[in-house]
């Protein structure tokens, strides 16, 4: 009897077994370490290479060629025209992806009971591979047809954001008090027009929210679209740095950063503003 | 029935008029932008472009399938996803060290009321070297990168660890701050180590918040890999942007496919894991 109870006690006196087959951190923390290894193994990265003294001295002569930076007027205008650039192909291409996204919502979304959704699936489809394909390929596939130039880039950036808007709001309108809508769909009213004047007035204030954010998004995407010739700061960037002309590329990698940094800070602030 | 219903629902917009002028309002302000971005979709539908786009698109079908090709899609792929693997694991190397330095929950001495000069200072310094890390898009690291150490990829690796760097860092800070202090403070209080209280304190309340963090930025750095190949960085991205410029449509199409899905296995892989994270 008592050596029974000693038995039973002896498990707990046991310090826990380190690895058990049931352990899902374990496995989770062995699988990452394996992925890890494997990517370091099979990537060749040339560290020799990068901190040799050869590459140090390398990156030092490209930073001091730096210095100093072009700040002839006629260029800062050409820089400025740049940036304006910039933020007109964000702005353009968001108002496109609203309208897009607006329209294809609505075929996406399932709105009531016993709704007949065939076209949900494909519509859902279609948005998730226009999210997923980023920006710069949707610019560099559009070269082809566009050419070069902000258009590419613009049309890049609705591609991409249509996908992501489109689902936002496909959500947002699904999620939306269906009492409106039901009160407008007993009297005989159509679809169309439920959408617009019950379910589109009550999700707008979300819907703005959603799209102001991809907006602060897209300013930053465009300004290196321009890497593949799509327009705007990027492809000044590019231009000037395979010509090798590294005063200019100074003067256009500060406009950049502080395109970016004065767009984080004022999405900053007034994100503070607003939720005060 | 039917005739007293439709009588019921309101035949004119009565807002109409409004509706009007905000409409054409934003046409009037959208105007310059248009003409700022030349923006000319009509060019789009050009004879002479019409055809060229319409050859590329038709050479997308079929997708090219041929063996050799899937083996060099599929290598090109793990690059893809090693590139973003290795470039997280540095990132984190250089995040963790200036989180613990630069988080505020961990200052000792802030636990009597104001933090003393120099460590707010040295807390300060590394927000702002995090900031101007993560404003730096890592498109343009790699730039940089390329012109140093070459084509290859090295410099996405590079470019990826900064910026995300960056970005790990400052949320890891504002996670750590943003939970419940107390249980840190009073192992502080008590005379335990930082990194007692780090392992004690911090990490028991925020770890699934911090992995759940690192997991969704892990599948955002695969999305970045891709495009860093397009200048030069390796991976799917590069052979994609070689197969666009030899007019390839098959090739693209192949690979196009290929990325998607690897965008949404990475999505599926992470919701699944923050999901099981709670």
């Amino acid at each position: 009897m008592d050596k029974h109870a000693a038995a039973a006690n002896l498990p707990y006196k046991l310090p826990p077994p380190l690895f058990h087959a049931r352990c899902r951190a374990c496995w989770f923390t062995a699988a990452v370490l394996l992925l890890v290894v494997a990517s370091f193994g099979s990537l060749n990265l040339q560290w020799g290479q990068f901190f040799s003294m050869e590459a140090v001295r390398s990156m030092g002569r490209f930073v001091g060629e730096f210095f100093p930076p072009d700040l002839s007027p006629a260029f800062l205008k050409r820089v400025g025209w740049g940036t304006l650039e910039t933020l007109a192909m964000s702005a353009l291409g968001t108002v496109i992806a609203v309208v897009a996204g607006l329209a294809l919502a609505l075929p996406a979304s399932k709105r009531f009971e016993n709704q007949r959704t065939l076209a949900r699936s494909p519509t859902r489809l279609l948005l998730n591979v226009l999210r997923s394909i980023p920006e710069l390929v949707w610019a560099a596939l559009l070269l082809i047809s566009a050419g070069l130039g902000p258009m590419a880039g613009t049309l890049a950036l609705a591609l991409h954001t249509s996908g992501v808007l489109g689902r936002l709001f496909a959500e947002a309108v699904e999620n939306a008090p269906p009492g409106p809508a039901q009160a407008l769909r007993t009297q005989g009213v159509g679809e169309l027009r439920i959408y617009f004047y019950a379910t589109l007035p009550q999700v707008l204030p979300q819907l703005m929210s959603y799209t102001l954010y991809r907006w602060e998004n897209n300013i930053r995407a465009a300004a290196i679209l321009g890497v593949v010739g799509a327009g705007g700061l990027g492809q000044l960037l590019s231009f000037h740095m395979g010509l090798f002309q590294m005063g200019k590329t100074a003067t256009v990698l500060a406009a950049m950063l502080l395109l970016v940094a004065l767009v984080d800070s004022l999405s900053h602030v007034s994100r503070r503003l607003l939720t005060r | 029935m039917n005739t007293t219903t439709s009588s019921l629902a309101p035949t004119r917009d009565p807002a109409w008029a409004g509706r009007v002028f905000w409409c054409s309002l934003a046409i009037v302000l959208l105007w310059p932008l248009a003409v700022a971005t030349e923006f000319r979709p009509w060019v789009l539908v050009e004879p002479d472009n019409l055809r060229i786009s319409a050859n590329f698109l038709a050479s997308f079908f079929p997708p090219a399938v041929d063996g050799e090709f899937l083996v060099l899609v599929a290598r090109e792929s793990w690059r893809t996803v090693a590139i973003a693997t290795a470039g997280m694991t540095l990132a984190l190397v250089l995040a963790v060290p200036l989180t613990l330095i630069g988080t505020s929950a961990l200052s000792i001495s802030a636990l009597s009321g104001q933090m003393a000069r120099g460590p707010f200072w040295l807390r300060q310094a590394v927000r702002w070297l995090l900031i101007v890390l993560r404003s730096v898009p890592e498109l343009v690291w790699a730039l940089i990168f390329v012109r140093v150490v070459g084509l290859g990829p090295t410099a996405g690796v590079l470019a990826i660890a900064l910026t995300y760097g960056g970005m790990l860092g400052k949320v890891y800070s504002e996670i750590l701050e943003s939970g419940e202090a107390q249980p840190t403070q009073a192992l502080l209080r008590n005379g335990s180590g930082r990194l007692q209280s780090l392992l004690y304190g911090l990490l028991p309340q925020n770890a699934a918040e911090l992995t759940s963090y690192t997991v969704y930025r892990w599948e955002c750095a695969i999305r970045s890999s891709v495009v860093l190949g397009f200048v030069g960085a390796g991976g799917l991205g590069q052979q994609l942007d070689n197969s666009m410029k030899m007019f390839n449509g098959g090739e693209v199409s192949t690979m196009l496919m290929v990325f998607v899905l690897l965008v949404a296995l990475a999505d599926q892989v992470s919701a699944s894991l923050r999901k099981s994270l709670g």
